[in-house]
């Protein structure tokens, strides 16, 4: 339905301990799309994208990326595939500085010359961590951290960036930085799936959109149609 | 009631047990003595801690980055620096049997115990804990006092009950240094384990494994995300430590002269006290843990005999090692550099 398909999940199932948090969900994404997974709390959002990341297995469905089927990889070898997860409450390493942090996220990787240009890159886009590169994470404030862990996340040069919450508890002034430096990630060509439970904000910034409620997809397309449906204005919009 | 009665009982008149002046004296006399006692002794015992707190400075750095990365105390690696001690043993009586040079049976003998022991280090890991990584925090634990017995039994059945001595192919010759002797093998265990703790802090601090390793102690699954193999990191740390207590035990033997399939239980247990007194899971903690409590053995052992009037000899030094380790388990948990335990709960 999409074309140039980057990611293509099938009828994805992942149960914890009897308890079936996805029920079988199916989405699709092309290289260069913006694409948003909304729904309230306990739908299964974080879900979905740990499954992806490698970080749950699924007890059936498929994913396929870049005609590759994915769940063989295990979480670790999924970067080098180019998938970044940049996970819920950021998972930042709070004892390391935050260059250390940033390195980290070029682990995989081993042309220093080219580490060391993204490095300046990443500073570029967020300066406030240039400012803050000795200090160690764990110190920053929510929102310098949330730019910690996207910084981190494009360091391996991912293809596909997962965001899971990243407006999650921070002020309202960050979020809205936080929603400007994913539209600059956005326009330089990285695929992005972003979870969020602020669905105005998502939608604004996405082209299109899933909703997902109790482990299945109820809805879905473009991001401006789902802004405008009645049921999402309902559920999400408070309106 | 019973105890205010008790407060009011008749005192007893204190100028019956000796006149003001005798007491002067005698309090006079005790303090030239204790300082006669402190002095005399005192260098020789920093000395000998310097030199044990740096064998187990290096056996708690094991214990510590074990637990920094898996929340686990490996219960086994005093074995490990046991084992690491007979292959030495083992190994240098053989190349001096070949007649080759001292300095190179030495070196030799080293790199083979390191070398048996890192082997030994990730296997224990990947047979006995991995398995149990999900399981509830005990059973690794349990599991590491079976593979401890395991080892024990094992160094048994290949090298006897005995104690064997352990040929030093050269001679150690002691040095006057204030009144203290110092040997030139403690000399070299004190100055070894400098380097190498050196050497480990720059690997931790300054390069890409140590700083996957970090990570993977702070947040495993954050750590995967940024494509750390987790599986190796953690094998990785077992044969570092491992590496280390191969040292040690080398360390251990040259300095007593005495291996024994034994050796490895007390100095695991010491060395584990070392770790939680600089606080487990903290690297420097480790190495100030160890010599910490180096020294306070020695200092303990060396005036135990005069403090208690001989009634407790030096035999009793062991004492001190769990008196701190319930001290600070009472009073610090965290340890002198740890951070908060609940972290990792």
């Amino acid at each position: 339905m999409v074309e140039n398909t980057l990611l293509e999940v099938e009828n994805l199932k992942v149960s914890y301990g009897g308890i079936q948090a996805l029920k079988g969900i199916s989405l699709s994404i092309a290289a260069g799309e913006l694409v948003t997974l909304i729904g309230s709390n306990g739908a299964g959002k974080t879900t979905a994208l740990k499954a992806l990341a490698g970080l749950l297995h699924p007890t059936s469905g498929h994913v396929h990326y870049q005609q590759k089927s994915l769940l063989q990889f295990p979480a670790h070898q999924r970067v080098v595939n180019g998938i970044a997860l940049v996970p819920e409450g950021r998972g930042i390493f709070a004892r390391l500085t935050v260059e250390e942090n940033l390195l980290m996220g070029a682990y995989i990787r081993h042309d220093k010359t080219e580490i060391a240009a993204d490095l300046a890159r990443q500073y570029e886009l967020f300066p406030r961590l240039a400012e803050r590169r000795a200090q160690l994470a764990g110190t920053l404030s929510g929102g310098e951290q949330q730019m910690v862990a996207m910084a981190r996340a494009l360091m391996c040069r991912p293809t596909l960036l997962m965001l899971d919450e990243p407006s999650m508890g921070l002020a309202p002034l960050m979020v809205e930085k936080v929603f400007e430096s994913i539209r600059n990630i956005a326009a330089q060509g990285v695929t992005i799936l972003l979870v969020e439970q602020n669905a105005k904000l998502a939608l604004e910034a996405a082209q299109r959109g899933y909703v997902l409620e109790s482990g299945a997809i109820t809805l879905s397309g473009a991001a401006s149609e789902l802004l405008g449906s009645d049921a999402v204005q309902r559920a999400y919009l408070g309106t | 009631m019973r105890c205010r009665r008790w407060a009011a009982r008749p005192q007893p008149s204190r100028e019956k047990v000796g006149s003001h002046e005798k007491r002067h004296t005698r309090c006079r006399f005790f303090f030239v003595w204790i300082a006669q006692v402190i002095v005399d002794i005192l260098l020789q015992q920093v000395i000998n801690g310097l030199v044990q707190g740096s064998v187990y400075a290096l056996v708690a750095l094991g214990y510590t980055m074990v637990y920094g990365i898996l929340g686990l105390i490996n219960f086994a690696h005093g074995e490990v620096v046991m084992i690491g001690a007979m292959i030495a043993l083992t190994v240098l009586k053989a190349l001096l049997a070949a007649a080759f040079a001292p300095v190179l049976a030495v070196l030799l003998s080293l790199l083979a115990a390191m070398a048996v022991c890192m082997a030994l280090g990730y296997s224990i890991e990947r047979i006995a804990y991995r398995p149990l990584r999900n399981a509830p925090r005990l059973a690794p634990l349990i599991t590491a006092i079976g593979v401890s017995i395991v080892l024990q039994n094992l160094a048994m059945m290949i090298w006897g009950r005995e104690y064997h001595s352990f040929p030093l192919p050269f001679n150690s010759v002691s040095h006057q240094f204030g009144g203290a002797i110092v040997n030139d093998v403690q000399i070299g265990i004190v100055v070894v384990a400098l380097i190498i703790m050196l050497g480990l802090m720059w690997l931790v601090h300054r390069t890409r494994m140590g700083r996957a390793m970090r990570a993977v102690a702070e947040n495993p699954s954050a750590a995967a995300l940024m494509g750390v193999d987790i599986n190796r990191v953690i094998s990785v740390t077992f044969m570092l430590g491992s590496a280390l207590a191969a040292i040690a035990g080398f360390m251990v033997s040259a300095n007593y002269g005495i291996v024994h399939y034994y050796m490895g239980f007390m100095l695991g247990l010491k060395a584990f006290t070392a770790a939680v007194l600089g606080g487990i899971g903290n690297l420097r903690g480790a190495m100030l843990g160890g010599v910490l409590l180096g020294l306070i053995e020695s200092l303990g052992a060396g005036y135990i005999g005069d403090l208690t009037g001989g009634f407790l000899g030096s035999n009793y030094q062991d004492v001190f090692a769990f008196f701190v380790l319930i001290a600070v388990l009472i009073f610090r948990p965290s340890g002198l550099l740890g951070e908060k335990l609940s972290e990792r709960a």
